[in-house]
C-alpha cells in the first residue's frame, strides 16, 4: 500500500458515491418535475418547511413513500457522506501504510467532522 | 416562474459555478449565491443552503477525476483542515462580538491585491522548491504529473501556511464565505506548492468544511430540495466538465481565471460591507 494506490482506491469509492447520489437526485427530481411541471414557484420569502425534509427520520420517511422532495434529500445525505467516507477512507488507509502521524491527524478530522454533524442534530 | 423553468434556468447557471469552481479550487458558491439571490430573487438563506450543496458537489465531483491524476496531495489537505476548522470555531464564537462590515471591506482589499499577484504568478513557478526542516517532518513533499512525467515538489513555511488556514477559517465562520480562496493562496504563495497541487488540494479541504456545516443548514431548513435538486446536479457536470480541463490546462490561464473570480469576489465582499449586509 502506498499513497498512490491509496488515492487511486478513494477516487474509485468516492465516484461510485458520487453517481449513486446522483441518480437517486436525479429520480427524485424527474418525480417532482412530472407532478408539479407548471407550477408556480416564487422563493422569496424563507419558510423553515416541515420536519419531514429537516430531519434524518423525517427524510427516511418521506422517501420511503417515494415523495419526490424526500427522495431529492436522500440523494443531497448521500452527496454530504461523501467528503465524510473520504477521510474515513484515508484514516484506514494511512493505518495500512502504517503512518501513525497521519492516522492520528484524519482521525483528529473525522471527530471534529463527527462533533459538528452530531451536534446540529 | 414555473417549476420546470426554474430548474432548467438554475441549472444551466450551476454548471458554470461547478465548471469555475474546480478549476479554480473555490467551490461553487461563488457563482451560486449571486446568481441565485441576485438574478433569480431566491432568499439569501436557501441561496447559502444551495450553495452548501454546491462546495460539496464540486469537491467530491471533481475529486473523483483529480484523485487518479494524482495531483491533490492528502497529507497537507487533512492537517492543514484541523487548523481550518479550529479557525470556524473561533470565527463562529466571535460572529456578532466584532463588527464584519469593516472586516468585509478589508477583506475585500486583501483579495484584489492576492489577485493582483496571482496573475503575476508566484516568486518560485516552475522552480521545484526544497522542503523545509518542518515540511521534510510532516512528509508534505510529493510529486505531481507534469507533461505525462511526475515531477516532485517541496513544501516551505508550514507555520504561516497553518496561520492563514487558522484565518481563512475564522474569516469563513465571520463572514459567511467560503475559505477557499485563503486557503489557494496561502497553499500557492506562502508554502510554495504548484498552483495545480494547491487548487486540487484546497478543493478536497472545502468538501469537508461544508460537510461540517451541514447538519446545521439542513435541520433549520435551508437546503430545500426542489432549489438543491438543479444546483448538485449542474455543478456535478461542470465540476466534471472543469476537472478535465485542469488536467490540461496551462498554469497561466489557471492563474488568470482564479485571479478574475477572486477579483470578483473582492469587490462582491467590498459592496457588501459598504452597504452592511453581512
Amino acid at each position: 500500500m502506498n499513497d498512490r494506490r491509496l488515492e487511486s482506491i478513494i477516487g474509485r469509492l468516492l465516484q461510485t458515491g458520487v453517481l449513486l447520489a446522483a441518480a437517486v437526485v436525479i429520480s427524485g427530481g424527474a418525480l417532482y418535475l412530472i407532478q408539479h411541471h407548471s407550477d408556480r414557484v416564487d422563493y422569496r420569502a424563507f419558510a423553515p418547511g416541515s420536519q419531514d425534509l429537516r430531519t434524518l427520520p423525517g427524510i427516511v420517511r418521506s422517501a420511503a413513500q417515494f415523495h419526490s422532495e424526500g427522495l431529492i434529500q436522500i440523494g443531497l445525505l448521500l452527496l454530504i457522506a461523501t467528503p465524510v467516507a473520504r477521510v474515513a477512507m484515508a484514516i484506514a488507509g494511512f493505518a495500512l501504510e502504517r503512518d501513525r502521524l497521519y492516522t492520528f491527524v484524519s482521525l483528529i478530522v473525522l471527530l471534529i467532522l463527527a462533533f459538528s454533524l452530531m451536534h446540529a442534530t | 416562474m414555473t417549476a420546470w423553468e426554474f430548474t432548467a434556468v438554475v441549472w444551466v447557471l450551476s454548471v458554470a459555478a461547478g465548471f469555475l469552481g474546480a478549476l479554480t479550487g473555490l467551490g461553487g458558491g461563488v457563482v451560486v449565491v449571486p446568481a441565485l439571490s441576485l438574478a433569480l430573487g431566491v432568499n439569501i438563506k436557501y441561496a447559502i443552503g444551495a450553495s452548501l450543496v454546491s462546495v460539496i458537489a464540486t469537491s467530491s465531483g471533481a475529486a473523483a477525476a483529480y484523485v487518479r491524476e494524482g495531483y491533490s496531495n492528502i497529507r497537507i489537505g487533512m492537517f492543514l483542515e484541523i487548523a481550518t476548522t479550529l479557525g470556524a470555531i473561533v470565527g463562529a464564537l466571535l460572529a456578532g462580538r466584532i463588527g464584519t462590515h469593516a472586516l468585509a471591506i478589508i477583506f475585500g482589499l486583501v483579495l484584489i491585491q492576492a489577485a493582483y499577484h496571482s496573475f503575476k504568478g508566484a516568486p518560485g513557478d516552475g522552480l521545484p522548491a526544497e522542503s523545509d526542516a518542518l515540511a521534510r517532518r510532516l512528509r508534505f513533499g510529493s510529486s505531481y504529473p507534469i507533461d505525462g512525467k511526475r515531477q516532485p515538489y517541496g513544501v516551505r513555511n508550514v507555520r504561516t501556511g497553518l496561520g492563514l488556514m487558522f484565518g481563512a477559517g475564522a474569516l469563513s465562520g465571520l463572514l459567511g464565505i467560503g475559505s477557499g480562496a485563503v486557503k489557494v493562496i496561502a497553499m500557492d504563495r506562502a508554502m510554495r506548492i504548484p498552483f495545480k497541487v494547491s487548487t486540487t488540494t484546497s478543493n478536497f479541504m472545502i468538501g469537508v468544511t461544508a460537510a461540517a456545516s451541514a447538519g446545521i443548514y439542513l435541520s433549520r431548513g435551508f437546503i430545500d430540495p426542489r432549489i438543491a435538486m438543479p444546483v448538485m446536479l449542474g455543478v456535478l457536470c461542470g465540476a466534471l466538465l472543469g476537472a478535465k480541463v485542469l488536467v490540461h490546462a496551462p498554469v497561466r490561464t489557471l492563474r488568470a481565471v482564479f485571479a478574475i473570480v477572486i477579483l470578483a469576489l473582492a469587490l462582491e465582499m467590498i459592496v457588501n460591507g459598504i452597504m452592511g449586509r453581512v
